[in-house]
C-alpha cells in the first residue's frame, strides 16, 4: 500500500485501495452466484414434490415401491410378527439410535412406534436409498430380515434400522401422512 | 523456453524474419521441437506422446460422437444405440473412444509409475508433477462423467454412489449432493451438467499438458540415470543430450506404431472386454444392479474407498472412506516433498527399488480388491493394501532417504552412455557409435 507521507496514519488513498476493492470483491461474488445456483433443484423439479398413493388394495406382509422425488420410497404393510419383532428389539443395539423421521422430533430414539406411521405400528414408510452411497436396498433379505443393500453390505432390520455395515444411519422416513384412509401423501 | 543451452532460432526467408518480430512463433516451435532431450532415455519415456495422441483421440472421437448423442434422461440410451447401428461408423467412433478411455489410463499409469520409479518428481521437477496429478484427476473426472452418459444401468449407480461420496462432508454434504445433481437424485439434470462439463474437462486438462510440457522443457527432461544434462555450454549440453526432433519423435511415432496396433486389435476383436453387461441395460432408478463395479481405472481408489469399514475417533466409517480415497491422491502429489533421497533415479537405490515394486504390487492387488465384492478376505486385503499405500509415502519414502546407501551413480549421461553403448556392442560384437555421431547427423 502506498502511503502519503508516515507509515502509521492510513491515508484517503488506503481508504480508497481498500473500499474499491471490497466493492469489485463484492461485485464479482454477485456475478459468480447466478452461475453456481443455476445448478441448484430448478422450479419444475421442486415443483414435483408430493404425491399421493393409494395403498387401501394392500395385504399385511406386502410391500410396494413408489418413486418421490427421483428415488424409490418403500411402503410396507407389516405382519404381527414383523411388528412384535421390530419392537422387541433394545434400543442400545442399534448403530443408529435417532428415528430418522421426518414427521416427529429430530432427536426421537428409533424406537418401532417413532419409526412407523400412523396408529399401530403397522405401516412403515421409508426412502430406499441406502444411507452409506445410494443404492436401492433388497427387501426381505440380510441377517436382520428387513432390508440388505447389494452394493456395500448394509444390514437393516424389520424396522429399516441400520444394524450392521457400513451405512452410518437408518434409512430416512420422509415426510408423509394419511390424508383419508387408505391414502398415503408424500411430502 | 528451454533451460538447457542450445542454438537460437534464426529465421532463415524473410517472410519467417518478418513474422518473428510481429509474433514469436518461430522459435517457440523450433525450442520446443528441437529441444536438447538427454540420450540415453529409454523406453518407459515414451508414455508422454502416447497420452498427448490419446487426448487428441478422444477429443476427434468425443466432437464426432456429439454430434449425434442426445443427452436427456429418456433418449439418451437410444441415442447410444443409434450412433451404434445407424451412424455411418458410429460403432467405430465410439468404441474407438470408449477404448479410448482406457489407453488414457493405461498410458497414464505407466508415466506415473516411471516417475515413481527415476525420481522424475523430485527437484526441480515438482510443478512438472504437481500439474501431472492435476491432469490425472481431470482425467478421472472426465472419464468418470463420460461413462454416464450412456445412461445405463452401470452408469446410473456409479454416478449415484460417486455422487453420493460427498454426503460424507459433515455439515453441507447434503446441500453440496443436491447441488451436483440439481434435484434429489441423479436425474435428467444430472445427465446434462456432465455432458456440459465432459465436454469441456479434455480442453482444460489440453491447457494443463500446455503447462506440463513448458514446465520439464524448462528444467529439461529426467533419465534413467537421474543425473542432470550438463548446462556449462552448448558443447557440453550436446554431449548429454540430442535434439528431440528427428531423433526421439522417430522412436515415440516407432513405439506409438506398436501400442495403436494392439489397441485397435482391441477395438475390433474384443470392444467391450473393459466394459460391464449391465450397462447395455437402460438406467432403472428402481432397482440397483447386484454388483456395482467401476471402470478398471478406478478399481484401486474404490478398493481404498471401501477398506475402511470401522470408525475412526469421531470419523464414522464412510467420511473415513472418501477421506482415504481422496488422500491417497494427495500422497502421491506430495511425493517431491516426502521423499528425502538425494538420489535421484531408483537405479541407484537397492532397498527403494524392493519397496517400489511392492507399490507396484500393492496396486494390482488393490485393483483386484476393487473388483470383488466386499466379501470374505477381500475388506481385510484392502486395508492391508490401503495401508501399504499411505506407508510407502509417509513412511518408507521418508526414511529410505536416511537410511539407504545408494551405489554410486554415474557423473555424466555421457558417461553413462557410452558404458550402455559399449555393453551392447560387445553382445552384438560391432564397434560403438560413439556421441559425435550421433550428435551431428550427416547432412
Amino acid at each position: 500500500m502506498a502511503h502519503a507521507d508516515s507509515d502509521d496514519e492510513p491515508t484517503r488513498r488506503d481508504f480508497l485501495y481498500v473500499a474499491t476493492a471490497a466493492a469489485g470483491a463484492v461485485g464479482l461474488g454477485a456475478a459468480i452466484w447466478p452461475i453456481v445456483n443455476q445448478m441448484n433443484p430448478s422450479a419444475d423439479v421442486l415443483a414435483l414434490a408430493t404425491v399421493q398413493v393409494d395403498v387401501s388394495q394392500m395385504d399385511p406382509g406386502t410391500q410396494m415401491t413408489v418413486k418421490w422425488r427421483g428415488k424409490p420410497v418403500f411402503i410396507r404393510k407389516r405382519t404381527e410378527a414383523e411388528i412384535a419383532e421390530a419392537s422387541d428389539v433394545d434400543l442400545s443395539a442399534l448403530p443408529d439410535p435417532i428415528a430418522r423421521n421426518a414427521n416427529i422430533d429430530g432427536e426421537a430414539p428409533a424406537t418401532d412406534d417413532n419409526r412407523t406411521l400412523g396408529e399401530g405400528q403397522e405401516w412403515l414408510v421409508q426412502i430406499g436409498v441406502c444411507t452409506h452411497l445410494g443404492c436401492v436396498p433388497l427387501g426381505e433379505a440380510g441377517d436382520f430380515g428387513g432390508w440388505f443393500c447389494p452394493c456395500h453390505g448394509s444390514h437393516y432390520d424389520k424396522a429399516g434400522r441400520i444394524r450392521r455395515g457400513p451405512a452410518p444411519t437408518n434409512l430416512p422416513v420422509p415426510t408423509a401422512s394419511f390424508v383419508e384412509d387408505g391414502v398415503i401423501q408424500l411430502g | 523456453m528451454s533451460g538447457i543451452p542450445h542454438e537460437p532460432y534464426e529465421p532463415k526467408s524473410g517472410f519467417a524474419k518478418w513474422v518473428e518480430s510481429r509474433l514469436p512463433i518461430g522459435s517457440i516451435i523450433h525450442s520446443t521441437l528441437t529441444i536438447p532431450t538427454p540420450k540415453n532415455l529409454n523406453w518407459m519415456w515414451i508414455w508422454g506422446i502416447v497420452l498427448t495422441v490419446c487426448l487428441a483421440l478422444q477429443i476427434v472421437t468425443g466432437i464426432a460422437l456429439a454430434m449425434h448423442y442426445t443427452p436427456h434422461v429418456d433418449l439418451a440410451f437410444a441415442s447410444v444405440e443409434k450412433i451404434m447401428r445407424d451412424v455411418n461408423a458410429g460403432w467405430l467412433i465410439r468404441y474407438l473412444h470408449m477404448n479410448g478411455a482406457s489407453l488414457f489410463f493405461i498410458a497414464v499409469y505407466f508415466h506415473i509409475f516411471r516417475s515413481l520409479y527415476y525420481g522424475s518428481y523430485k527437484a526441480p521437477r515438482e510443478i512438472t508433477w504437481i500439474i501431472g496429478i492435476l491432469i490425472y484427476v481431470a482425467m478421472m473426472a472426465t472419464a468418470f462423467m463420460g461413462y454416464v452418459l450412456p445412461w445405463g444401468q452401470m452408469s446410473f449407480w456409479g454416478a449415484t454412489v460417486i455422487t453420493n461420496l460427498f454426503s460424507a462432508i459433515p455439515l453441507v454434504g447434503d446441500t453440496i449432493v443436491t447441488w451436483l445433481w440439481g434435484g434429489f437424485s441423479v436425474d435428467n439434470p444430472t445427465l446434462q451438467r456432465f455432458f456440459s462439463l465432459h465436454y469441456l474437462l479434455p480442453f482444460v486438462i489440453a491447457g494443463l499438458v500446455i503447462v506440463h510440457i513448458w514446465a520439464f522443457h524448462s528444467t529439461g527432461n529426467n533419465n534413467p540415470t537421474g543425473v542432470e544434462v550438463r548446462r556449462g555450454s552448448i558443447e557440453e549440453a550436446k554431449k548429454d543430450t540430442v535434439p528431440f526432433w528427428p531423433y526421439f519423435v522417430i522412436k515415440d511415432l516407432f513405439a506409438l506404431a506398436v501400442i495403436l496396433l494392439v489397441f485397435v486389435v482391441l477395438v475390433f476383436f474384443m470392444p467391450n472386454y473393459l466394459g460391464h453387461p449391465d450397462n447395455y441395460i437402460e438406467a432403472n432408478p428402481l432397482a440397483t444392479p447386484a454388483h456395482i463395479v467401476p471402470e478398471w481405472y478406478f478399481l484401486p481408489f474404490y478398493a481404498i474407498l471401501r477398506a475402511i469399514t470401522f470408525d475412526i475417533l469421531f470419523i464414522d466409517s464412510k467420511l473415513g472412506g472418501v477421506l482415504a480415497m481422496f488422500g491417497a491422491i494427495v500422497v502421491l502429489a506430495l511425493a517431491p516433498w516426502l521423499d528425502t533421497s538425494r538420489v535421484r533415479s531408483g537405479r541407484y537405490r537397492p532397498t527403494f527399488k524392493l519397496f517400489f515394486w511392492g507399490f507396484v504390487a500393492n496396486f494390482f492387488v488393490l485393483m483386484w480388491a476393487g473388483g470383488m465384492p466386499a466379501e470374505g478376505l477381500v475388506p481385510t486385503i484392502s486395508l492391508i493394501g490401503t495401508i501399504y499405500w499411505f506407508a510407502y509415502f509417509l513412511v518408507i519414502l521418508p526414511l529410505l532417504g536416511v537410511i539407504e546407501t545408494p551405489l554410486p551413480q554415474p557423473k555424466t549421461i555421457e558417461e553413462a552412455f557410452a558404458a550402455e553403448q559399449a555393453e551392447k556392442s560387445m553382445k552384438a560384437g560391432t564397434t560403438p557409435v560413439t556421441s559425435t555421431e550421433i550428435a551431428t547427423p550427416a547432412e
